[in-house]
């Protein structure tokens, strides 16, 4: 299979591909920041571009709602809570202090070790995945149609979770007698 | 076999029992406690008894009754036999007992009136008569033995009446193991008896002695331990010390046990079973006869107490009789059983009247001139004691006469003088003390004026037994011609036979009556050895005995004479109050003599000496070993069970408690702090054990159950 | 490796990016994402992390949806709806832990996960 190897070098420079690792150099460049920055605020900041590179993700797989769906929520909501939890409870700039480095490496190699893990799993399991197709046209139109048809259950659940926890975070920080 | 006469002997045998029950049941209950009721059915059966003794009298038949059954089955084929044997010795033996019991009871009725066991006294003599009637019932060698013990029993409960006087309960514990000694020799003889011959049976003894079952060595050894349990109950030497001390029993009971019955016991014993005695234990029985009745009469000469006297009178005479059924006289030496119990129970029943009348005074240096007080008494104590002495004409003259021609014949035969020597020598002696005696109480000047002015005439219940006795002392020796048909010298083949006939046979006695029958040797003639020195009317013993008889009498009557004369020369105050000779100034002259005599051979100190003090050492050694080994030990395995227990409970502290308890608790609080610190409330931590747990977990489940891809 | 796996892996000259490099980018967004949960000492750095393990959960999701459609016409929307579905679920459980959180900060006086290792007596 020499003309496959060598076709596979060249096939990697084409258009969608430079898309996607350009958006994954930003995903997983930002994650890292994310995930290992000392500073909360610069992670969290990070995070931001975290989420919009998933959201260009979904686009390359397809589902523009989806992404739409990501940039509102995600980074317009549960990001801004996340900046409103920050804000709250800001101390001076706080740093960790240096003893625990040693966590971050503990837990870096386990990472690591369940990455390996996982990628072997990924790379042997023969996976039942046919040749790549166009991504479908629209796909508003078949989302909503599913939210009520086939998801119609998970749909009711969803909005009924949304209630709870709402009812349930405003109970949390409710006011109390000091 | 006569059913009336088994009747009536069965009868005989039972009132005493039954009265026995009854006395001993209710006497605290009944009216005069009961003597009533001993005395009547004494009274009855004394009257049965003489029905049986005329019956017998009139019977051409020697056995009247022989009748065994199975006492206690045990094998399929096998018994115990059990069995009442009525002949003309069982007879005679069943009126004296019942006789002299009779008037026994009526004289306690009262002489031992206000005694504080009343009740329990005619119970024992009851219990007594019963066993002594037993005695001569039996049939066989297990109920003799048995009776024989149950008589031993009753006489320990009588002499040891008082048994708040220690004097009195230690003589009935003598009494009772000095003839215990002589019971394992005869228990010996009959356990020899018993592997010989296979049976108890009088009937079986006799033929296996005429078969030669028994024989030799081992009828020797028979034959001289059942006379070791006559030597015992009979007061023979070396076991006669227990009779002087007997004395301390109540006077009638001396009467009925110590004279007439208990003792002719033994005497009984021997005579019934003298087929089975072999020469050489007859001589031995001769000897140690001949030698009690010489042994006795010496200490009885210095004795001060009345019954002593008397004691010793009785070992003496049954000296006679044993001397007498040793050179093979039964017939003078049963006859001479029968006329001692007539006159010693009356002279002992009247010693107890002068004793009863001296307010319990038995010294004879108190005594003296009681015949102006008491003359019934003395008139009847006078005939008993010319009939002891052997003064022509009374009962004991006949019976003693008998004797000693029987010594005399035999001695001309065989030789052993000593015999004659000491049968002949006891007759003085008898006389003197006896005489002694009677001078003593009744004639003279009264010694103790205090007690004499007291003194009084028995009452009536008490002068009948008197009177009585003292006639049969003088009459009975009319019953001699009668004795003389009862003897059995006529063959063991004979005797065999007399028993067959009589109701009861076994196979042994079947086969030597067989025997007999086929050898049609003449047996009448030929005799054991010397064992019927009474043979028929032909033969060397027959001829010895009509020559010893002429001199015997001539002998004795001098003898008998010669010591009442002496006697009356020491002891008869003249009306000065002199004697003829001084007693006092004789024991001076040989006071060594009379001081040995006084101390009876000092024969109770040698015996304390040789057997009683080495058996009380012995016991206090047990004593000391149970004490301290065996006690020892016990403790000694209590303090083990102590210390164990303080080991385990050691144990139990440190390693039960310490160790699994309280170790397993504080392990566990160890390990669970040493895991508690992984407690850390540290999230992260958490999560990242969590992490890893999970990679543990799936390489492990990618391994074991896929196995590794080959890429 | 065969062909076929190279194919749908998208290294062919004719087919773009495929299935297995998304699924790499998902596993590395989540070890990161991990990382960051095991390690951040303050609650919201924990927070930040298990945003990134969710999406790359998203993500996941999405990859195999695109590369296992039989045809464009007939679509079935497993993949978005699940996007949806755990934006939506992310969103309620970011709000309550905010509020699990402000709690926190109001009862031991920090946010750092390290101060609260005790139960409230």
């Amino acid at each position: 299979m020499n003309t496959d190897t060598a076709i596979q070098t060249v096939a990697i420079w084409q258009g969608p591909n430079i898309a996607f690792w350009m958006i994954s150099l930003l995903v997983l460049g930002s994650g890292s920041v994310a995930a290992l920055s000392r500073s909360i605020v610069v992670a969290a900041f990070s995070l931001f571009f975290t989420l919009l590179g998933m959201a260009g993700y979904y686009v390359l797989l397809g589902s523009s709602f989806l992404a739409v769906t990501q940039v509102i929520i995600y980074v317009g909501g549960i990001l801004v809570l996340l900046m409103f939890g920050i804000l709250l409870t800001a101390r001076p700039m706080q740093r960790d202090p240096k003893d625990t480095r040693w966590l971050y490496l503990l837990a870096g190699m386990l990472s690591t070790l369940l990455f390996l893990m996982l990628a072997y799993l990924i790379w042997t399991i023969p996976w039942r995945a046919g040749p790549i197709q166009n991504p479908p046209a629209g796909d508003v139109r078949p989302i909503g149609h599913a939210l009520l048809t086939t998801y119609l259950l998970p749909f009711e659940v969803a909005g009924m979770t949304l209630l709870l926890c709402l009812v349930g975070a405003a109970y949390l920080v409710r006011r109390r007698e000091r | 076999m006569d059913h009336t006469i088994l009747k009536c002997g069965l009868a005989v045998f039972a009132l005493p029992l039954v009265s026995f029950v009854v006395l001993g049941l209710f006497n605290k209950r009944l009216p005069r406690r009961g003597d009533f009721i001993a005395t009547t059915a004494m009274g009855l059966a004394l009257g049965l008894s003489l029905y049986v003794f005329w019956r017998a009298w009139n019977d051409p038949r020697p056995v009247l009754v022989n009748l065994s059954f199975a006492w206690l089955p045990m094998e399929v084929n096998k018994a115990v036999l059990g069995g009442i044997l009525i002949d003309r010795l069982t007879a005679v033996m069943l009126v004296v007992v019942t006789l002299v019991s009779f008037l026994v009871h009526l004289f306690s009725t009262k002489y031992m009136e206000g005694d504080v066991r009343y009740g329990r006294y005619f119970a024992s003599l009851l219990l007594f008569t019963t066993s002594m009637l037993g005695l001569v019932l039996a049939n066989n060698l297990l109920y003799l033995y048995m009776f024989w013990e149950l008589v031993g029993l009753s006489s320990y409960v009588l002499i040891g009446h008082w048994f708040e006087k220690k004097s009195a309960s230690d003589a009935a514990i003598k009494a009772f193991i000095t003839t215990r000694l002589g019971d394992v020799g005869m228990f010996i003889g009959i356990m020899v008896c018993y592997l010989q011959v296979g049976s108890l049976q009088y009937g079986d003894l006799f033929a296996a002695v005429e078969q030669g079952g028994l024989s030799g060595a081992w009828r020797t050894i028979a034959g001289f331990g059942l006379f070791f349990g006559a030597m015992g109950k009979s007061a023979q030497f070396p076991l006669h010390v227990w009779l002087p001390d007997a004395m301390e029993g109540p006077t009638p009971v001396s009467a009925l046990i110590h004279a007439a019955t208990m003792v002719a016991a033994g005497v009984y014993l021997t005579g019934r079973l003298l087929p089975v005695f072999d020469p050489p234990s007859l001589l031995f029985i001769a000897y140690i006869g001949g030698f009690t009745a010489l042994f006795a009469a010496t200490i009885a000469l210095v004795q001060d107490d009345i019954k002593k006297v008397l004691a010793y009178s009785t070992v003496s005479q049954l000296g006679y009789m044993i001397l007498a059924l040793g050179v093979g006289g039964y017939v003078s030496g049963l006859f001479h059983l029968t006329t001692h119990a007539f006159f010693k129970a009356c002279l002992f029943l009247g010693a107890g009247a002068v004793i009863h009348a001296m307010h319990h005074e038995q010294s004879m240096s108190k005594y003296g001139g009681l015949r102006k007080k008491m003359p019934v008494t003395t008139v009847c104590y006078l005939l008993a004691t010319l009939a002891l002495a052997g003064f022509p004409g009374f009962s004991g003259f006949w019976s003693k006469d008998a004797i000693l021609a029987d010594v005399l014949a035999f001695a001309m035969l065989n030789g052993h003088w000593f015999l004659v020597v000491a049968g002949f020598s006891t007759v003085f002696l008898t006389a003197f003390y006896m005489f002694r005696q009677f001078f003593l109480t009744f004639t003279g000047k009264p010694r103790d004026h205090h007690a004499y002015e007291h003194a009084h005439e028995s009452p009536l219940p008490m002068l009948i037994p008197l009177i009585v006795l003292g006639a049969l002392a003088v009459v009975g020796g009319g019953m001699g011609g009668w004795f003389g048909a009862m003897n059995p010298a006529k063959s063991g083949v004979e005797q065999v036979r007399g028993f067959r006939e009589a109701g009861f046979t076994t196979p042994l006695m079947d086969s030597v009556v067989e025997q007999a029958h086929e050898k049609e040797v003449p047996h009448a003639a030929s005799s054991e050895a010397h064992g019927d020195a009474h043979g028929e009317e032909h033969g060397p013993e027959a001829e010895a005995r009509h020559k010893a008889h002429s001199i015997a009498m001539g002998l004795s009557t001098c003898l008998a004479f010669s010591g009442i004369l002496l006697g009356a020369a020491f002891y008869l105050q003249r009306k000065d109050g002199k004697t003829l000779l001084d007693p006092g100034r004789v024991a001076q002259r040989c006071s060594l003599a009379h001081r040995i005599l006084w101390n009876k051979y000092y024969l109770d100190e040698v015996y304390m000496a040789c057997f009683v003090m080495p058996t009380r050492a012995l016991a206090v050694f047990c004593a000391a070993f149970d004490r301290l080994i065996i006690d020892g030990i016990v403790n000694l395995a209590g303090w083990c069970g102590w210390a164990w227990s303080y080991l385990v409970e050691i144990f139990d502290r440190i390693v039960v408690d310490g160790w699994f308890v309280n170790g397993s608790a504080q392990t566990t609080a160890y390990m669970g702090r040493q895991i508690n610190q992984s407690q850390t409330g540290y999230v992260r931590q958490y999560l990242m054990l969590t992490v890893l747990g999970l990679l543990i977990i799936s390489g492990v489940c990618a391994y074991a159950f896929y196995g590794f891809w080959q890429p | 490796m065969n062909a076929t796996l190279l194919t749908s892996a998208g290294l062919s000259s004719t087919q773009p990016v495929g299935l297995l490099w998304y699924l790499t980018a998902a596993a590395i967004l989540f070890a990161l994402g991990l990382t960051a949960c095991m390690a951040r000492r303050n609650a919201i750095g924990i927070l930040i992390g298990l945003e990134l393990i969710l999406n790359a959960a998203i993500l996941n999701f999405m990859a195999f949806w695109r590369f296992g459609q039989p045809s464009t016409h007939d679509p079935s929307m497993e993949g978005p709806m699940m996007g949806i579905f755990i934006i939506v679920l992310a969103a309620c459980e970011a709000a309550v832990a905010l509020a699990i959180l402000l709690n926190l900060y109001f009862n031991f006086g920090s946010v750092e996960v390290d101060k609260a290792n005790r139960m409230r007596l």
